[in-house]
């Protein structure tokens, strides 16, 4: 018994030892396999984690470059950057954002229109980038946030600089303002370039000399925690703010200009004849730019949207109408360089023109006649036999020839987004588009002005200036010079000229002096707005409205109003050394001598006397037609 | 007492050497051993907490006391150990029970039990208790066990681990499982059982899957894909092994590792430490803490190959085992070879519950060790 629990006791012993023995090799390979696993992460992928392990501390930020000023030709602010706090959600970091809302709005106050404008953002925005809930802060709800921030992870207050618009609606049109990136704009920029910036411009100069004003983004190296906290500074390419751009317009000259047109709805461009620099180009009604920065409400865009006098609308480069008789001194230079006719010679105007073969009655608007006119008396007194006779002298395409020459049916490359260029009907057109043949009466409506031909006010404005300067067309601008920085010098922009193909100074003369007479002479049609001060030449218009598009839910006072003519009134002065050219349009305003002449009267008062309009309330009275 | 009589001759040569420190039942290489590990242990966590000299201090007071704590289990014979093996399994398990019915909650796990004045989880008793059993159970045995024993054992295995499993503490149920099977392999179990064993566990796995958590299931799903969900529950696997990596032969230096103190390793003073020295000090860094847990382990598997009786030689064995399999567990969870269970580095990580566990095992090698050439007096 002793015997056999001895040599069991040993069989045990060396059972436990055979064991212990494989244990400790499994020991080893166990720990070999980890060695091995261990060789694999840090020998054979040592590179590949390294690069891991740099791009989990080390983080490009992107800086965002300071965005351009835009200033008037005397220094007047027209487009700011102000410091401006919004508190913003990155969704990536926050688990339920309905709730984190609802939180945050125990600490500042978050209206329906943020919630609204924050669903809105919320699908257009790159990734990993925040979305504003709340724009604007103010100090005590910065400091509020600042005590309680850390428990909203993923909910930081973004500094940054805002655009403002110190002159609000004054420059709403031509200066445009910025808004946030939307998707379909992401596509179009340089996605790397905008990696920091929020805002892009949208509308006028801010989006036309986007690439001016935007400047170019610069980066820094940090080395940041695993909380995302910067905690040392690397190297940094600083980036370039964007260009300060200098106008040619007169701050002074806009306000009086949009306080001349009133309440009216209508438009008045007005440009240097010299430099076709824009000294003034209202559109009216007008709208607050500044809302549109932060992002308007859908509410508030939808009213500005629906107003049937569409304040959205930029009148000035946008709106195309049927110059009317403005155009009558371009015909008539058009005759003078073709050699169809001469300045003396006279044509009879019995009321009305047939053409030759035709039974129908193309009027003259004196429904007596003007008896026999010279090319003077026929611009003074806008007889329209005249220039229907004209023009089916000339043919429709020696006409246009030279009316595309005054830049008529193509914008004018003026520096602000969303120009449109009106339209020069020609055979070849209404083939095209209308799959119709030119009809020999169609030249003579294009020859005073009306049917298909459609012309913006920048247009006439421009063309107005081409016969001031005695020939010369030059391209219309809004920027004058831009800056790299402040106290960098100003770097001029260059015209574009481009002279009218007459350059026989006799020809300008007739038409000058005709225009003067329009204002001076006994019989023009726009006697009442002649001054001792300075001799203003000009031509009245007065286009007829044929649609009255969708607005059929008005009162019928209201339609009848809508039903009227377009007044217009192109002119400049002083006529010996031209230094502005007006163009004024009135929707529905009637006749253009009566409505539209006073307004480009007040602008000319403005820029050659300095004197000031008065403020658009007062102004009411006086334009009834 | 009569299987105690035999002399081992090698234990009474060795005993020659040994003054003081036999008395006081310390085995010195083990000692040493430890005290290195430890000091490499708060080295690197004075890194790990990112320079926090009062959590190291804190840790470094955790050690001393765990340490007098072992020289204090050195002291009882395996004889009193034997006494207690089956009241302290009996106790443990009535500990977990007790867990399951009034344990803390916390972080959806009831682990804890609050005394009073004390807070403790009685699964750590277990990871000791549970090996005393079965060497008491086994020791009065003829070994290797018969297929009766074999189910008595695995029910002693059973139990707790259930229990534990059930809290849930995946990571504690498989480091008691896994000491229990160790005791049962160094008990001389015949291979065709440990075959037919590894093929039933193949067919319980299954089981066992049905049986877990979603929170579990999640943890080895992402274990086997981390880059399904890497800012969740693969955030920890990956920036891991990012550190380690990152760490290269060399590493970046103590101090210097930018995934440990920049904060993008989490848990990085208790779980993931072994990820702070594979950044700091490389591969090479990481061979040397090895090469020093391989001695101690060796040393253990030593102490209980020379132990004299079958109860010291399998709790000594299975006390070691316990040892690895944290070791291991812990490693290849941070490396990403198994999945995340919480299981700490070992004499390492930050916290004060494995190191009473583990240095009270110590102090049972130590017993062992010095109790040789007693018997060998008697």
């Amino acid at each position: 018994m002793l015997g056999t629990m001895f040599e069991d006791r040993r069989g045990e012993k060396r059972l436990f030892r055979g064991r212990a023995i494989l244990l400790a090799v499994l020991v080893v390979l166990s720990l070999a396999l980890i060695a091995a696993r261990l060789f694999q992460l840090q020998v054979v992928r040592h590179e590949h984690f390294t690069t891991l392990s740099d791009d989990n501390r080390i983080k490009i930020q992107p800086m965002p470059p300071t965005r351009g000023l835009i200033y008037d030709r005397n220094g007047v602010l027209l487009a700011d950057n102000v410091p401006s706090y919004a508190l913003t959600i990155e969704p990536e970091k926050v688990e339920d954002i309905d709730a984190t809302i609802a939180e945050l709005s125990e600490l500042v106050p978050i209206s329906e229109l943020d919630l609204e404008r924050f669903e809105r953002l919320l699908p257009q925005r790159r990734r990993f980038e925040g979305v504003p809930i709340r724009l604007d802060l103010n100090q005590a709800e910065r400091a509020r946030f600042a005590v309680q921030g850390h428990r909203f992870p993923g909910v930081e207050i973004a500094a940054e600089l805002s655009r403002y618009y110190p002159e609000g609606a004054y420059t709403s049109h031509l200066v445009g303002y910025v808004g946030r990136i939307n998707e379909q704009e992401l596509e179009q920029i340089d996605r790397s370039d905008y990696a920091g910036s929020n805002h892009i411009g949208k509308v006028g100069v801010e989006k036309y000399h986007e690439q001016w004003l935007h400047g170019h983004v610069g980066y820094q190296q940090a080395v940041v925690n695993a909380r995302g906290r910067v905690l040392e500074q690397r190297e940094q390419k600083t980036p370039v703010p964007g260009r300060d751009l200098h106008l040619f317009l007169d701050m002074d000259l806009q306000r009086d200009a949009a306080a001349a047109l009133g309440d009216r709805r209508g438009a008045v461009v007005a440009i240097d004849p010299e430099t076709g620099g824009v000294l003034a180009m209202v559109s009216s009604p007008r709208y607050d730019p500044n809302p549109f920065v932060g992002g308007i409400g859908y509410k508030a865009y939808a009213e500005l949207r629906d107003d049937i006098d569409r304040p959205l609308y930029d009148r000035a480069v946008r709106g195309q109408y049927p110059p009317g008789s403005t155009v009558k001194p371009f015909i008539a230079l058009a005759g003078l360089a073709t050699g169809v006719t001469t300045a003396s010679q006279g044509k009879y105007c019995g009321g009305y023109f047939q053409l030759p073969g035709h039974s129908h009655r193309y009027r003259c608007w004196r429904r007596g006649g003007h008896g026999s006119l010279a090319m003077e008396d026929a611009i003074v007194q806008s007889c329209d036999v005249y220039f229907y006779r004209l023009a089916h002298d000339m043919g429709i395409d020696r006409l246009d020839d030279l009316l595309a020459e005054f830049n008529f049916g193509r914008p004018t490359g003026v520096d602000i987004a969303g120009e449109l260029g009106g339209l020069l009907p020609s055979p070849e057109w209404k083939q095209r588009v209308r799959n119709r043949p030119w009809f020999p009466g169609e030249t003579l409506i294009v020859g005073i002005g009306q049917g298909a031909f459609l012309a913006t006010p920048l247009q006439l404005a421009a063309a107005t200036a081409a016969i001031a300067n005695g020939g010369m067309f030059i391209q219309p601008r809004i920027v004058s010079a831009t800056r790299a920085s402040l106290g960098a010098p100003l770097e001029p922009t260059q015209a574009q000229r481009r002279p009218i193909p007459d350059q026989d100074p006799a020809h300008w003369q007739t038409i000058i002096d005709a225009m003067t007479n329009v204002v001076e002479g006994r019989r023009g049609t726009a006697g009442r707005i002649r001054t001792n001060a300075y001799r203003i030449a000009g031509k009245t218009g007065t286009s007829q409205v044929f649609t009255v598009g969708q607005n059929e839910t008005y009162n019928e006072a209201e339609v009848a109003e809508r039903m009227r003519d377009h007044a217009l009134f192109v002119g400049f002065a002083p006529i010996e050394e031209p230094r502005i050219a007006v163009a004024v349009i009135v929707e529905n305003g009637g006749h253009g001598g009566a409505t539209a002449a006073p307004i480009a009267r007040a602008v000319m008062d403005s820029w050659l006397l300095d004197q000031r309009v008065q403020a658009p309330s007062d102004a009411d009275d006086g334009n009834s037609p | 007492m009569s299987k105690q009589t035999h002399v081992d001759i090698e234990a009474g040569h060795d005993s020659l050497d040994r003054g003081w420190l036999n008395r006081l039942h310390i085995d010195l290489p083990l000692l040493l051993l430890l005290l290195l590990l430890s000091a490499f242990g708060l080295l690197m966590l004075y890194s790990a907490t990112g320079q926090s000299a009062g959590q190291v201090e804190r840790q470094a007071i955790r050690l001393g006391l765990a340490l007098v704590l072992m020289i204090g289990i050195a002291q009882l014979s395996p004889a009193v150990l034997r006494q207690w093996s089956v009241p302290l399994y009996l106790i443990g398990l009535a500990l977990l029970a007790a867990v399951l019915l009034f344990g803390d909650q916390s972080k959806g796990a009831q682990r804890w039990l609050d005394l009073g004045f004390l807070r403790f989880q009685p699964s750590e008793v277990l990871k000791l208790a549970l090996p005393m059993m079965l060497a008491w159970y086994l020791s009065l045995r003829t070994l290797p066990p018969r297929l009766l024993d074999i189910v008595v054992v695995g029910l002693l295995i059973g139990l707790p681990v259930f229990l534990i499993f059930k809290q849930p503490d995946l990571g504690t149920a498989l480091l008691v499982g896994s000491a229990g099977v160790a005791t049962l392999f160094l008990s001389g179990l015949r291979w065709r059982l440990i075959l037919s064993l590894v093929v039933l566990a193949g067919v319980a796995a299954p089981l066992l899957w049905s049986l877990m958590h979603d929170y579990q299931r999640q943890r080895v799903l992402t274990f086997l894909d981390p880059g399904s969900d890497p800012l969740g529950a693969g955030y920890h696997i990956i920036q891991s092994q990012i550190a380690i990596g990152s760490g290269g032969i060399h590493g970046k230096g103590w101090l210097q590792g930018t995934q440990s103190q920049l904060e993008f390793l989490p848990e990085r003073s208790t779980d993931f430490i072994f990820a702070v020295i594979g950044e700091e000090l490389g591969l090479s860094g990481i061979i040397v803490l090895m090469l020093l847990y391989l001695a101690v382990i060796l040393r253990g598997l030593s102490i209980a190959a020379q132990a004299q009786d079958a109860y010291s030689r399998l709790l000594a064995g299975s006390i070691t085992m316990v040892f690895f399999v944290y070791l291991f567990v812990n490693m290849g969870m941070v490396t990403g070879v198994l999945p995340v269970v919480g299981v700490p580095l070992p004499l390492i990580s930050y916290g004060g519950t494995s190191l009473v566990t583990l240095m009270f095992g110590f102090g049972i090698l130590m017993s062992v060790q010095t109790r040789r050439k007693l018997l060998q007096a008697e």
